[in-house]
Order: C-alpha cells, then structure tokens, then sequence
C-alpha cells in the first residue's frame, strides 16, 4: 500500500499545531482586551443625554449636594434620578428662555418625565443596594469617580463581578467616616488602612468572608 | 453522528449569549415602558390615595396647621440630636439659596435667582413654627415644595434649626451656659 502521508506532512502538522495554539491565544487576548476595553465597559465614556446636564456646573460650581437630587440614594436601593420639579426649583427663574433647557420646560409641560440615558447598569440577575453602602461609609465617588469633575456623566468603574468582589474581600482600602460620603473631594488618609480597620469594626462590617458568598449579589 | 453529538454543546454556547437574564422582563424603578403614554413605568397615584401606615391623621405633624391657624409651637421637644440633623438636612436643601448662615444670599441667589429674605428680619424671628414647616410643605412665592423630598420629621428638625440660626445672630453672653462663658472669654481678642 503506497503512503498516505508525505515526509512533509511532518511540517504541515507542526505548522499546523502551532498555528491552532497561536490562534487561540491571539483570540483570547483580543477577547480579552475587548472586554476591558471602553468599547465593552463603557469606562470613561461620556454618555450623550437628552439635556446636557452637568455634575460639574451644579456639584463642583454650585455647590449642590447629591441628595439634593438624588434623594433616595441614602435609604434606598435606588439612587434616584430627579424628577423634573427638582430641575424648575431653580429653572423656573434661571435660564427660563435657555434652549438647552428647553426639554425639560417641555417635560413639565406635558408631564412626561425626561428619558436619560443610562449610565451604570447592572445586569437584572445582580441585586445591588445604595443603601448599605452608603450606611457603612462607602462614598459615592469609590464607585462613580470624580463626579463632581464631569460635564457629561460617565461611568468610572467596569462594574464586573471582580470589581464587586475585590471591594468585598477587604473593604478597609476604601471605607470612609459616614459624614463624608457625599464628600466629592474625599481623599484616602495616609493612614487608610488603620482607619479603615478601625472604622470597619465601628460600623459593624462583616469581615466574616460572607460578604463574597454568590447568594449576596445574586439573590 | 459526529455532529448530531455537538449540536447540544452548540445550543449551550449559544445559549450562553442570550440576553435574557440580563435584561430581564420585568421593572427596575422607573423603567421605560412604551405601553404607557408618558413612556413611564411607574404610575402617577391616584389623587386622595391613602399609602400603608399614612393616614397623617395628626394635623398639627403633617401640615404645621391647627383648624386652619399655624401652631405656635413645636410638636416634639427639642433636642441636640434633632437640631444636628436639622443642620445637615438645611445644608443639603436650603443653603444653596439661602445660605448657611440664612441670610438669603446662596450661591443660586448670586447667580441670579430672586433673593429670597434673610430669616434674621424681624417678622419672620417672631412668626410661629408652623409658618416655617408651612413653607417647606406647600412652597412660598417662587420657592417650591419640598414635601416630596424632605420628610415631615426632618422638616421640624429644619425649622428648629432656622429657630437657633435665628437666635445665634441675637445671642448675648448672658445666653451661654456659665460652664461654657469662660472658654468664650479667652477666645476675645
Ligand atoms: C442638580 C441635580 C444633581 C446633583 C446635585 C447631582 N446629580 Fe447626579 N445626576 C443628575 C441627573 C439629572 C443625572 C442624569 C443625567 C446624567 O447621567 O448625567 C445624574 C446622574 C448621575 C449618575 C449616573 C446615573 C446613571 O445613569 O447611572 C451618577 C453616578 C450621579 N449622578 C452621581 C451624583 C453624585 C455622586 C452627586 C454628588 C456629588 C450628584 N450626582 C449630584 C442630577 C444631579
Ligand atoms: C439648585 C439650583 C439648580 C438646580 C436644582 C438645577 N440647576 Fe441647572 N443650573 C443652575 C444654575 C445657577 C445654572 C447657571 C450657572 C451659571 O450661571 O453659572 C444652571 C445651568 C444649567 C444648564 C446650562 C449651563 C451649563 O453649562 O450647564 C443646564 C443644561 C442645566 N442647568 C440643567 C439642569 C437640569 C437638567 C437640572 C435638573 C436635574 C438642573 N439643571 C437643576 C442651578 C440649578
Ligand atoms: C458600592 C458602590 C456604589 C456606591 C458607594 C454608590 N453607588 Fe451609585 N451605583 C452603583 C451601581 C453598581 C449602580 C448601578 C445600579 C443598577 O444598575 O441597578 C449605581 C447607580 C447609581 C445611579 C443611577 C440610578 C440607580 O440607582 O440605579 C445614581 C443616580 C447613583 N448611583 C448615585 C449615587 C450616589 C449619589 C451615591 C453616593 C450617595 C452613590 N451612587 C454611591 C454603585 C455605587
Ligand atoms: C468600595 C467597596 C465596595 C464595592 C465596590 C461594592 N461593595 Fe457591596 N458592600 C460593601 C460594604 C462595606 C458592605 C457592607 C457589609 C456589611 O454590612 O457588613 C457591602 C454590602 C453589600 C450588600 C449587602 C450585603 C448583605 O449583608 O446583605 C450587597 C448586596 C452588595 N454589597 C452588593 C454589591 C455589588 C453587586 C457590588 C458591585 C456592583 C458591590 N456591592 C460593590 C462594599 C463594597
Ligand atoms: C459582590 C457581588 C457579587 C458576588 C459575591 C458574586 N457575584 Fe457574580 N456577578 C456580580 C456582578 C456585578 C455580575 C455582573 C457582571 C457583568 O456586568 O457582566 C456577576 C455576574 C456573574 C455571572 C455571569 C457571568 C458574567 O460575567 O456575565 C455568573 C455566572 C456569576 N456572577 C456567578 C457567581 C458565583 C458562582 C458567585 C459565588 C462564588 C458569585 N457570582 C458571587 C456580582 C457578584
Ligand atoms: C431655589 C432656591 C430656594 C431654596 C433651595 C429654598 N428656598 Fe426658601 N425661599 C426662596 C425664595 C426665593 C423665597 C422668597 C419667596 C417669595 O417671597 O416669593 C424663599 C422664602 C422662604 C421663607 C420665608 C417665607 C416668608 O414668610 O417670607 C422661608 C422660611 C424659607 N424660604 C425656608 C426654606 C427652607 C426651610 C428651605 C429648605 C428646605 C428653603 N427655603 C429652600 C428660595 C429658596
């Protein structure tokens, strides 16, 4: 019986292995990097709203508190975005004619709440809570950035389950003092982790390992 | 046969990359929702709805009112615990217009909204609680309500701030307890 296979298909196997080998390492490190990247996580990215509301004129220049409008955000699971009568306390007499402003006169007018575009959002199978954070001295920028610094509003972190974890395994690298959460320009103390530990035990955060249990996050 | 075998394990993958659990059919708070012609999941409550647990029967609590006339006294004592949450809940909504110290000159005020007066005239040190936690409920002039966003507890504890805000701006020494008048007393300059 003549040979099937030439000396050369030696070659063509090797070349053949090694190129499945490469392939599948090239496509996950491409998966990979595309995963982290921007164009997966939406990190970074300003989000285009209906109304170009800015964090940065209102927070930063204002003075404004988040409660102010986001009044849920301390007892609630939900944030909260402002309802429209929140935006006319001020808008009613300021920048009446302004056509940047004219979606939101054009909302109370016609009561139908202005559509924002989301900018952090959790997957449904997730259960996530503001409340407990912000109870045990979780600041508002430890997870959404330097709000007060944004024009158009973008999302800080990617908001994945290690990012969820890695917080949950050991909260003393960010836990603040309570009265400072809405503090947009909190910095960590040089000593973060004595403080940290200290206000962990203070406000009676479970350092049990339970806090990464699945059924914590996925009820 | 081969493939018959991998159909199951393409199904899986594939299944793997369905969005369904990820947006699941059902409402998060103020979802959209085209079924509704505001477009919003959330309903507007019928006018007169009663919620669980707030019937606010106790009038002089609820609307700062007793048989129409504004009550001359607050309905719980109160206490340093009270007036601190106060401060904070002033600081968070009244300041920006107000200002911090209540003098009517906010930061919203300085950029062009109607200035509001300072609580330290005259009428409005003498006028009743009442007037104060009727303002926040049901607006005054230009300035809107704020029932919907601050509670009716928190609203006495606002009002009860405004009272010490007041009181400071007309303090005497004679006011501070004698424990306390000697580290005053070395403060002078
Ligand atoms: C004057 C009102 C106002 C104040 C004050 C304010 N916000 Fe907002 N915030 C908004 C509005 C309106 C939006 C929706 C538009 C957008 O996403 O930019 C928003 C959106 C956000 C979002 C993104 C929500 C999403 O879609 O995921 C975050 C996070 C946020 N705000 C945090 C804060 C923090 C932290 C502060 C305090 C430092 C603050 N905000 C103060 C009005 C306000
Ligand atoms: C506490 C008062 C206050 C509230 C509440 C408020 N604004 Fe403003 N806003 C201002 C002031 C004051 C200015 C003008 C700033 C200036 O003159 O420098 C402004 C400016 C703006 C501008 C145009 C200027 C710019 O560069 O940003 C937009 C758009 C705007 N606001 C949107 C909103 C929306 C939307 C809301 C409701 C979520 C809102 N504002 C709530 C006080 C407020
Ligand atoms: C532990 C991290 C964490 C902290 C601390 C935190 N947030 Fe969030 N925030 C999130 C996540 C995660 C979401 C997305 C929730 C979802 O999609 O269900 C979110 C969503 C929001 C939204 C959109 C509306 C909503 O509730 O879904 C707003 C507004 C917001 N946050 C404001 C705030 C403010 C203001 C503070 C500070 C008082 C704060 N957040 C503190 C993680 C955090
Ligand atoms: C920066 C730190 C940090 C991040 C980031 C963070 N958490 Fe937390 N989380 C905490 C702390 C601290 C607690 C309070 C634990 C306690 O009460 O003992 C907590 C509590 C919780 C609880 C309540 C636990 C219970 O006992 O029922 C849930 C649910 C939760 N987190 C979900 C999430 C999810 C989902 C994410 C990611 C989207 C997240 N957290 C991100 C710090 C964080
Ligand atoms: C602190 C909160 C938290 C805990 C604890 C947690 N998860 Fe998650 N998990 C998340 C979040 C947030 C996501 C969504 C990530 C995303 O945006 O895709 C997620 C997603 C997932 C997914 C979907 C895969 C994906 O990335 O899309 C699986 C499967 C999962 N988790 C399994 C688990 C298991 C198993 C455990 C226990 C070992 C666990 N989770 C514990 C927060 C948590
Ligand atoms: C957006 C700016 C703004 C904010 C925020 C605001 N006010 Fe006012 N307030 C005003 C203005 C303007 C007036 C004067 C109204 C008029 O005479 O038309 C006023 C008037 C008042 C008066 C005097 C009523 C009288 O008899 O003359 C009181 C008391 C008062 N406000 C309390 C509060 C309290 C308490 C808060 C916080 C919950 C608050 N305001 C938040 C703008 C504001």
């Amino acid at each position: 019986m003549a040979q099937i296979f030439s000396p050369r298909a030696n070659t063509f196997a090797r070349i053949g292995i090694g190129g499945a080998v490469g392939l599948v390492i090239a496509f996950t490190w491409t998966w990979n990097t595309l995963y982290w990247s921007p164009y997966a996580t939406w990190v970074g990215v300003p989000r285009e709203q209906p109304v170009p509301f800015s964090h940065k004129h209102h927070v930063a220049g204002l003075g404004i508190d988040c409660r102010y409008c986001h009044t849920s955000a301390e007892n609630s699971s939900f944030a909260g975005l402002p309802p429209t009568e929140t935006c006319m306390t001020c808008h009613s007499q300021l920048w009446t004619n302004a056509r940047l402003l004219a979606p939101v006169r054009e909302s109370l007018a016609t009561n139908i709440p202005i559509r924002w575009n989301r900018v952090n959002d959790l997957p449904d199978f997730v259960y996530f809570d503001h409340g407990i954070h912000i109870h045990k001295g979780i600041g508002c920028t430890t997870c959404h950035g330097p709000v007060d610094q944004m024009p158009l509003t973008w999302k800080a972190n990617t908001l994945y389950m290690k990012w969820c974890i890695d917080c949950h395994r050991d909260p003393e690298r960010f836990i603040r003092r309570r009265d400072q959460v809405f503090n947009a320009k909190w910095q960590a103390p040089s000593d973060q982790q004595e403080e940290g530990l200290k206000l962990l035990r203070d406000y009676h955060v479970n350092t049990t390992g339970q806090l990464t249990n699945c059924s914590i996050c996925h009820r | 046969m081969k493939t018959a075998r991998l159909l199951p394990l393409c199904c899986l993958a594939l299944a793997a990359c369905r969005p369904d659990m990820f947006n699941q059919p059902r409402y998060k708070p103020y979802a959209e929702d085209t079924f509704f012609q505001d477009g919003a999941s959330a309903r507007p409550i019928p006018p007169h709805t009663v919620a669980r647990g707030r019937l606010d029967e106790d009038e002089q609590f609820h609307t700062g009112k007793e048989d129409g006339k504004l009550v001359e006294a607050f309905p719980f004592p109160i206490t340093r615990q009270i007036l601190a949450r106060g401060r904070e809940r002033f600081e968070i909504y009244c300041s920006v217009c107000h200002g911090s110290a209540g003098d009517g000159n906010g930061m919203i005020v300085q950029r062009g909204f109607p200035a509001p007066p300072s609580f330290h005239i005259d009428r409005l040190r003498r006028t009743p609680p009442g007037h104060l936690f009727d303002v926040m409920t049901r607006g005054y002039g230009v300035m809107y309500s704020y029932a919907a966003r601050v509670a009716p507890e928190d609203r006495w504890a606002i009002a009860a701030y405004i009272r010490a805000l007041q009181q400071s701006h007309n303090a005497r020494i004679g006011d501070v307890p004698p424990d306390e008048r000697a580290k005053l007393e070395a403060m002078k300059p």
